[in-house]
């Protein structure tokens, strides 16, 4: 029999012990991908996303929270803009091709309402990609009570064309804070996979006029996004209303923005990844708890190889493949474990923020992290391979020895 | 003429020990010395009986034959290879070579099937060939029992794959420690006799160790031990 036989044989034998580390592989090898996965893709699709705007215009303040209330459609407004401020953001057209106002502060079931004007459809949220309505469906028209759904909302609340709605104050979902007016369905956005699939986009006199909403605020809007012609534009932009003015923010370049969000969760990161790698660590000490515990009853077996014949050599690389086939058949499990993390994490990602992650997207770390759980397994199989070159033949040739 | 006669005595003698002593540590620290032989020989195909009770020594003999152990003296050959002077490399490729092992507790590997124990008996010494195995297992009455795991079989079917995996390298010497030790007496006639017939069919020579009259009984020439080892008797400090 060769050495691969012996060791399947002996894998065989152990199935239960062979199965269950290979289950503490796998967990650990899935984990270590998931996490590297999900940080290296939500990094580079947040900083990435495709809004089709180069910067926001907000109220004075952080522009962090406006990039991520306006482009993500997460946290509250820092503050409002009004609309001379939009229209002297909008005439600009020497250094703005495109400007799109929204408003926010209202929900359906917890999904956002956004006012907005219908030149959003305009815009190029990627190369050749607009915002669309699925067929059967059409913008809004300004003037009506009329809502675009975005895809996933639709898909959650199982919305169509034609339905009606009431709109609820606030951005969290309150029963009690029910509008009066209703809204007619007139289509559903095409997917984008961006954030603009969990919102509901309406007119923005819309939302600007809402019943309860104050007279006084009913002409302002919460931000502006803008496509630029180009990126000099952008840094002279930023120099007169960020560092000169004191009226507007302007949050420019977004995906630099938005970077510090993770530069700031960084340690995090890092701390989930040494768990990650200390779980690797603790299934890999698993293997050698599993074969270390089970030299005693394999010490008879190692000797009757040896009296067959088997060098020491030999029995040494016995333990170690078996060490090895363990983290291997635990780092191929990884990957089933790996695409269940990665399915559930997408979905939470998604239907948190509308940013998509790809479970089959190919990473090296899918590559290395297999890899490593055997060369750890390989590694730890050499304390109980040790112990098997240094079994002794005659001693143990006898029953319980 | 000498030079001829010296080849052909050579050709028949397979086993040959010289002055062999091995002494272990005991416990308390005292050295005791288990075996001491000074001569004994075997020619090929021969079949001997040793007669020794227990604690004589027998199986350390066995051990140092197989080349398991290592002899603090003298010198044992196998077919003119010298086993005692070689490294324990060498010790394993000469005995998974030329050298079967016949154990009282028979020694198979629980995890694997009678075919699997009996392929493995080849394994460490040269090519596998299955066939031979299986004409091996139908030869000691087990071909319908290939796939079966040791622990489905009864003893005396059990010390049959131990039979069948002795001779599954094509040994010159079969080394037979106790074989019958834990059969009972039918079971033990019928092993007795299988590990005969099969080592003379396939041309090995036998070393059996025993203290069963009945079994010493089997055969032609029976030594007692405590003639060829001289430790037997004199075992203390050294």
């Amino acid at each position: 029999m060769s050495l691969l036989q012996i060791v399947l044989r002996s894998l065989r034998q152990h199935l239960l012990s062979t199965l269950i580390t290979s289950f503490s592989i796998a967990l650990a090898s899935g984990l270590l991908m998931s996490v590297w996965v999900v940080k290296e893709q939500a990094r580079r699709n947040f900083t990435e996303v495709d809004s089709g705007f180069d910067g926001v215009f907000g109220a004075r303040g952080s522009k962090l929270q406006l990039v991520l209330n306006s482009i993500f459609h997460l946290e509250a407004s820092p503050g409002n803009l009004t609309w001379e401020q939009y229209e002297l953001i909008a005439k600009d057209k020497r250094r703005v091709k495109t400007a799109v106002p929204i408003a926010v502060g209202d929900n359906y079931r917890g999904y956002r309402l956004v006012g907005v004007t219908k030149n959003l459809f305009d815009v190029e949220y990627q190369v050749g990609k607009k915002f669309e309505v699925q067929a059967g469906g059409y913008v809004f028209r300004s003037d009506k009570k009329q809502a675009v759904v975005g895809s996933f909302v639709a898909e959650r609340l199982g919305m169509s064309i034609g339905d009606k709605f009431h709109p609820y104050h606030g951005l969290v979902f309150d029963e009690k804070e029910k509008h009066a007016e209703i809204y007619v369905v007139s289509g559903i956005m095409k997917p984008t996979n961006t954030p603009a699939d969990r919102v509901i986009w309406i007119p923005i006199k819309g939302l600007q006029n809402m019943s309860g909403h104050s007279v006084d605020t009913s002409s302002d809007v919460s931000a502006v996004l803008v496509k630029l012609q180009g990126n000099t534009h952008g840094m002279m932009m930023n120099q007169e209303y960020n560092a000169q003015g004191d009226v507007m923010t302007f949050a420019w370049p977004i995906a630099q923005i938005v970077a510090q969000l993770f530069n700031k969760i960084a340690p995090v990161e890092m701390i989930l990844r040494c768990v990650a790698v200390l779980v690797a660590f603790v299934a890999a000490g698993s293997i050698l708890a599993s074969i270390y515990n089970s030299m005693n009853e394999r010490r008879r077996d190692i000797a009757i190889l040896r009296a067959l014949g088997a060098r020491r050599r030999t029995v040494f690389g016995v333990l170690i493949l078996e060490a090895t086939g363990i983290a291997t058949l635990g780092a191929l499990a990884g990957f089933v474990v790996y695409f269940v993390i990665m399915s559930a994490a997408s979905w939470y990602v998604r239907s948190e923020t509308g940013i998509v992650l790809d479970p089959f997207e190919p990473q090296w770390v899918m590559v290395w992290a297999p890899l490593a759980m055997q060369c750890l397994g390989a590694l730890v199989g050499v304390v109980p391979a040790a112990k098997a070159y240094g079994t002794d033949v005659a001693e143990n040739l006898i029953p319980n020895a | 003429m000498k030079i001829g006669h010296l080849k052909t005595i050579l050709s028949v003698l397979l086993l040959s020990i010289n002055n062999l002593k091995k002494s272990f540590v005991a416990s308390d620290g005292s050295t005791q010395k288990v075996v001491d032989v000074a001569s004994f020989s075997m020619a090929a195909g021969q079949q001997i009986a040793l007669s020794g009770t227990s604690g004589s020594g027998k199986t350390t003999l066995l051990n140092l034959i197989a080349g398991i152990l290592q002899p603090d003296e003298g010198q044992i050959e196998l077919s003119g290879r010298s086993m005692s002077g070689s490294g324990e490399a060498v010790r394993d490729r000469l005995r998974a070579q030329m050298v079967g092992y016949i154990f009282q507790t028979f020694n198979l590997l629980q995890g694997y099937t009678c075919l699997e124990n009996v392929l493995l008996g080849m394994s460490f010494g040269g090519a596998l060939d299955e066939n031979r195995a299986v004409d091996l297992l139908e030869h000691v009455g087990l071909g319908q029992r290939l796939d079966y795991y040791p622990r489905q079989l009864s003893t005396g079917q059990q010390q049959r794959v131990a039979v069948a995996r002795a001779l599954a390298n094509s040994p010159k010497l079969v080394l037979a420690d106790e074989p019958t030790g834990n059969l009972d007496p039918k079971n033990a006639a019928e092993a007795l006799s299988l590990i005969r017939q099969t080592c003379q069919e396939h041309g090995a020579a036998l070393l059996l160790v025993s203290h069963d009259k009945a079994v010493l009984d089997q055969f032609e020439e029976v030594r007692d031990l405590s003639d060829i080892n001289q430790a037997i008797g004199k075992v203390g400090v050294e």
